[in-house]
C-alpha cells in the first residue's frame, strides 16, 4: 500500500514537472504574468510529491517489506537499522529517486528564495530544471520504478552490499548528487540566459552562491569516497582514476572553473560567452557521470546492477540536454555583449589562465576515461587506462595552476604588475623554496617530483597567508587596525584563502604520503615481531567476533615503540551473512606523524596468516586539507553578498569597511 | 560577425562523443569482465551431494564434453530469477548444466529445489565457499561454460536473462561443441 502511494506520488510529480516544464516558460515568452505565477507553487508541489515517494521507499525499507523487489535485492532483516536507512540510496532505483529529490529540492530552493530575481527569468530557471526533471522522472518509472513488486515476496532479502555498510560510503552518495545536481542550477540559469539573451553581472550574482554549494558538496562526497576507500579496502590507497571516480571528478573540474570565471562576469561583466558554456558543460559532465556510472559502459569497481536499456535511454536525454542547450548556446552566444577589456596580466588575466589549465585537464580526464571504450569499439582490444597514464597528464597541467593560484589575488582587475606581485609574495617564495629544498638536502627518498610536490604546496599555504596579510596591512598597521581590516575583509576573501591553503596541505600530505610511505608484506605466525617505521608489531592472534549481520576474524598486533607498549591494532576480515562476501577492515592508529596501518589476509593453512602493514606519513594532512577547502567554501557561501538582499547593503557596507579598492571582493 | 562558427564547435564534438557512447552501448559487452580464469583450466575440486540429489560434483565430471557451472544459493534472490531459465536448458538435454550450490545450508538447499526445479545434471554442495573463491565467484549467481578438456571458457558474472543465454551463453556452449566434434573427426 505505501509502496502503491509512493509509486502514485512518484506519476503526480511527473505531471506537475510537465506543468512546470512548459507553462512558465511560454509565460514568460509572451509575458503573461498568470502563466508565469504557475512556476513557483509547481516547484513545491513537485519537491513535495518526490518527497512523499522517498519517504514511502524509505519506509519500505525500515520495515523490511520484501514484497517490494528493491527492497528485497538490497535489505536484509539483520542489517542495523542506519544501513537499511543508508541502503535506500546503496541501489540504482534508490539513488535514482535520490537524485531527483535533491533536484526538486534545488528547485524548490529557487522558488523559495529567489524572491529578488526578476519574475520573468525565475520562471524561465524553474521551467528548465524542471525539464530536467521530466527526463529523470520518466527515465525511473519506465525503466527502473523502485516500488515494483514481487509477486511471490522472498522470505529474507539480498543484503546490502557489504562494502556500503560503511557510515564513510553511506553519506558519499547523498552529497555526491548534492554535488553533482546542484550543478543544474548553474545549468538552469545559463539555459535561462540563453533564452532571455542577456547575461548580467546579477545573473553572475545568482549563479556564484549555487555553483559554490554545489562545489562544495561534491568536495564532501568525492573526499568522503575517498577516505573511505583509504581505510576500507585495505590496500591503502586513495584514488584509482577509475572511470567512475574520474566520472566524479570532471564536474569538479569543471565547476571549479566554473567558479573562477563567474567572479569575472560578477566584477567584471565580461567573459559572459565562456562562463555560459562552462555552466553547461559542468552539468553535462555530471549527467555523463550518471551515464557511465548506471548504463555499465565501462567496467568500473562500483556495484551498479546495469543494464543496456538504461544506457539508451540516458544517452537518449543526455543527447536532448546537452545537445539542445549546446545548440542553443551557438545560435545565441554570439549575440551576448561583451564587456570591459582587460590586460593579459592581471586579475581576469589569471582567472582566464585557470579557467584553460582546469578545461584541458577536465579534457585530459575525460579522455583518459572514454579511451578504453573508443579503443574496445574500433580495435575490439579491452585496456584499462590507468594511473600511468594520468599521472603523466594530469599533473603537468596542474602544476602552473597551483604556482599561478597564489599570483591571481594579488594582481588587481585590468591591469597588473607581476613584478610588484612577487615582490610583494617574495616572503612566501623564499619560505616555501626553503622548505623544499631542505627537504630535499636532509630527507632520503626523495626525488625531483617530490620536491616540486612539497615547494608548490607550501607555495599555495604561504603565499594564500602572505596574500591575506597583505590585505590587512599585517605588521605594516597597527595590529588593532589589521585585527579590525581582518574582522570587515569579505567572507568570500576568508574563504579563497582557506580553500586554496587547503589544496596545498592536501598536496603536501599526499606528496609525503606517497614518497615516504613504508609497506612491509608477510606471512607471520601468532607470537612473531615485524618492525615498520620504528614501529614493532607483535601478532597475538586471530580470534572469531560476530557482528550483527557478520562474522568477522580479528587479529590482534600489539605495538610498541622503543620498548614501551603503545596500542594495539585490530583488522578485521569479515564474511557477510547474506552474501558471503569479505570485506576487510585495516586496523589504523592515527599518531602525529602519520597513520600506522593493518590489515589481515588469509590463513595459509599451517597456522600463518598472511599480514600487511604500512606506515603512512602525513596522511592526514590529506584529509585536513579537504576539510579545510570545505570550509573555505563554506564560509565564502556566507558572504553578505550572496544573500537575499544583498546588492544594496553591499554598497554600504563595502565603504565602511574600505578594503583597498584594487582588492575588494575576491 | 568571424566569432559565430567557433560556438558551433560545442554542439559538434558533443556529437562526436554521443556517437562514441552510442557505438559503445550496442557493441562493447559490459558484463564481459576480462577474467584471468578465461583459458585456465577450472579448479580441481571433490564436493558431496546436496540432500536429495543422487550424487555430487568433482573436477571430473567436467572433462570430455562441454558443460555450464552455475554457481547458486536459496539465500539469493537474483539465482531465483534466473532460475526458471536453467530450468528450461536443463529439460532441453542440449548441454549439461551443473550447479555450485554456495555457501547454503543442505536443507535449505534441498527446499529450494523441491520449490523452484531441479534442472542440474549433478550439484556440489560447497559448504564454506572454498571451490566457490578457487573459481573466483565474487558474487551470486555467476556462470561457468566449460569446454571438454576443462578449460573455463566464459564467465558469467550475474544473473542471466534471454538475451544473455541466447545470444551469449549458448552461442558459447554450440562454438565448443562444434570444435570438439572436429577435434573428434581428426
Amino acid at each position: 500500500m505505501v509502496a502503491e502511494l509512493g509509486h502514485f506520488a512518484l506519476i503526480l510529480a511527473l505531471v506537475m514537472a510537465v506543468v512546470q516544464g512548459t507553462i512558465p516558460l511560454i509565460g514568460a515568452q509572451t509575458r503573461s504574468a498568470a502563466w508565469i505565477a504557475v512556476a513557483r507553487p509547481a516547484a513545491n508541489a513537485q519537491f513535495a510529491f518526490v518527497a512523499i515517494a522517498f519517504a514511502a521507499l524509505t519506509y519500505s525499507f525500515v520495515v523490511s517489506d520484501f514484497s517490494v523487489l528493491t527492497v528485497a535485492k538490497n535489505s536484509h532483516t539483520l542489517k542495523p537499522l542506519m544501513y537499511k536507512i543508508t541502503g535506500v540510496w546503496g541501489n540504482h532505483e534508490g539513488s535514482l529517486l535520490l537524485w531527483i529529490l535533491i533536484l526538486t529540492l534545488f528547485g524548490a530552493a529557487v522558488a523559495w528564495f529567489g524572491t529578488n530575481l526578476p519574475p520573468g527569468l525565475r520562471a524561465r530557471v524553474l521551467a528548465v530544471q524542471a525539464l530536467i526533471g521530466v527526463g529523470f522522472l520518466s527515465f525511473i518509472l519506465l525503466t527502473s520504478n523502485p516500488f515494483e513488486r514481487i509477486l511471490e515476496a522472498p522470505f529474507e532479502g539480498n543484503g546490502l552490499n557489504p562494502l556500503l555498510q560503511d557510515p564513510g560510503l553511506a553519506f558519499h552518495p547523498p552529497f555526491l548528487y548534492l554535488g553533482y545536481v546542484g550543478f543544474s542550477m548553474a545549468f538552469s540559469f545559463a539555459v535561462a540566459a540563453l533564452i532571455e539573451g542577456r547575461v548580467d553581472p546579477a545573473w553572475a550574482r545568482w549563479v556564484r552562491p549555487w555553483t559554490l554549494a554545489a562545489w562544495t558538496f561534491l568536495t564532501v562526497g568525492i573526499v568522503l569516497g575517498s577516505w573511505w576507500a583509504y581505510y576500507e579496502l585495505g590496500w591503502g590507497g586513495f584514488w584509482f582514476w577509475d572511470p567512475v571516480e574520474n566520472a566524479s571528478f570532471m564536474p569538479w573540474l569543471a565547476g571549479t572553473a566554473l567558479l573562477h570565471s563567474a567572479i569575472v562576469v560578477e566584477r567584471r561583466d565580461t567573459l559572459k560567452s565562456w562562463t555560459i558554456l562552462l555552466a553547461i558543460l559542468t552539468f553535462s559532465l555530471s549527467l555523463l557521470g550518471t551515464f557511465i556510472v548506471r548504463s555499465g559502459i565501462l567496467t568500473s569497481v562500483h556495484a551498479f546492477a546495469t543494464d543496456p536499456e538504461r544506457g539508451y535511454f540516458i544517452l537518449g536525454f543526455l543527447v536532448l540536454v546537452i545537445g539542445g542547450s549546446l545548440i542553443l548556446y551557438a545560435v545565441r552566444a554570439p549575440a551576448l555583449k561583451s564587456g570591459g577589456v582587460f590586460a593579459p596580466i592581471s586579475r581576469e588575466g589569471a582567472l582566464v589562465l585557470n579557467n584553460l589549465l582546469l578545461a584541458t585537464a577536465t579534457a585530459t580526464v575525460l579522455l583518459g576515461t572514454l579511451y578504453p571504450l573508443l579503443l574496445d569499439l574500433f580495435t575490439g582490444k579491452k585496456v584499462s587506462v590507468g594511473a600511468p597514464f594520468f599521472e603523466a597528464t594530469f599533473f603537468p597541467i596542474m602544476a602552473p595552476l597551483l604556482a599561478a593560484a597564489v599570483f591571481g589575488p594579488m594582481l588587481p582587475w585590468k591591469r597588473g604588475d607581476l613584478m610588484g606581485a612577487f615582490q610583494r609574495l617574495r616572503v612566501a617564495f623564499f619560505l616555501s623554496g626553503g622548505i623544499a629544498l631542505a627537504v630535499w638536502a636532509f630527507v632520503s627518498g626523495g626525488t625531483w617530483l617530490s620536491t616540486l610536490g612539497i615547494a608548490l604546496g607550501a607555495w599555495l599555504v604561504a603565499g594564500s597567508f602572505a596574500s591575506l596579510a597583505e590585505r590587512i596591512k599585517l605588521l605594516r598597521a597597527p595590529l588593532a587596525d589589521s585585527l579590525r581590516r581582518a574582522i570587515h575583509l569579505p567572507r568570500s576573501a576568508w574563504g579563497m584563502t582557506l580553500a586554496h591553503a587547503g589544496l596545498g596541505l592536501f598536496l603536501l600530505g599526499g606528496t609525503i604520503m606517497l614518497t615516504w610511505q613504508t609497506e612491509s608484506i608477510q606471512v607471520m605466525r601468532p607470537g612473531e615481531v615485524i618492525t615498520v617505521a620504528g614501529y614493532e608489531l607483535t601478532f597475538q592472534g586471530v580470534g572469531d567476533v560476530p557482528g550483527p549481520n557478520y562474522m568477522a576474524e580479528r587479529a590482534l598486533f600489539s605495538v610498541s615503540r622503543d620498548g614501551e607498549a603503545f596500542t594495539n591494532l585490530l583488522p578485521e576480515k569479515r564474511a557477510y551473512v547474506s552474501s558471503g562476501m569479505p570485506t576487510t577492515e585495516a586496523g589504523i592508529k592515527a599518531t602525529w606523524a602519520g597513520d600506522l596501518y593493518a590489515v589481515i589476509g588469509d590463513a595459509d593453512g599451517t597456522g600463518g596468516w598472511a599480514t600487511r602493514f604500512f606506515f603512512k606519513p602525513f596522511v592526514h594532512w590529506m584529509w585536513i586539507g579537504a576539510s579545510v577547502m570545505v570550509l573555505g567554501g563554506v564560509i565564502s557561501l556566507t558572504d553578505r553578498r550572496h544573500r537575499v538582499g544583498a546588492p544594496a547593503r553591499r554598497r554600504k557596507s563595502a565603504t565602511g569597511a574600505a578594503p583597498a579598492p584594487q582588492m575588494a571582493g575576491e | 560577425m568571424t566569432m559565430r562558427p567557433m560556438t558551433y564547435m560545442p554542439p559538434v564534438m558533443f556529437a562526436v562523443v554521443a556517437v562514441a557512447l552510442a557505438l559503445g552501448l550496442l557493441f562493447v559487452n559490459p558484463k564481459e569482465i576480462p577474467s584471468a580464469l578465461i583459458g585456465q583450466p577450472a579448479p580441481t575440486f571433490d564436493l558431496p551431494s546436496v540432500d536429495g540429489t543422487p550424487h555430487g560434483l568433482s573436477s571430473a565430471d567436467l572433462m570430455g564434453q562441454v558443460s555450464i557451472v552455475n554457481v547458486f544459493a536459496s539465500w539469493c534472490v537474483p539465482c531465483r530469477i534466473e532460475h526458471p531459465l536453467w530450468v528450461e536448458v536443463g529439460a532441453s538435454g542440449e548441454v549439461p548444466v551443473y550447479g555450485l550450490n554456495y555457501k547454503d545450508s543442505q536443507e535449505n538447499a534441498s527446499q529450494w529445489l523441491a520449490d523452484f526445479g531441479d534442472p542440474y545434471t549433478a550439484i556440489g554442495a560447497d559448504l564454506n565457499g572454498r571451490v566457490g573463491v578457487d573459481f573466483g565467484v565474487y558474487g551470486v549467481p555467476e556462470t561457468f561454460v566449460i569446454d571438454a578438456e576443462g578449460l573455463i571458457q566464459l564467465k558469467f558474472i550475474g544473473p542471466i536473462d534471454r538475451f544473455a543465454l541466447e545470444n551469449e551463453i549458448l552461442p558459447k556452449v554450440r562454438e565448443l561443441q562444434a570444435l570438439m566434434v572436429a577435434d573428434g573427426a581428426e
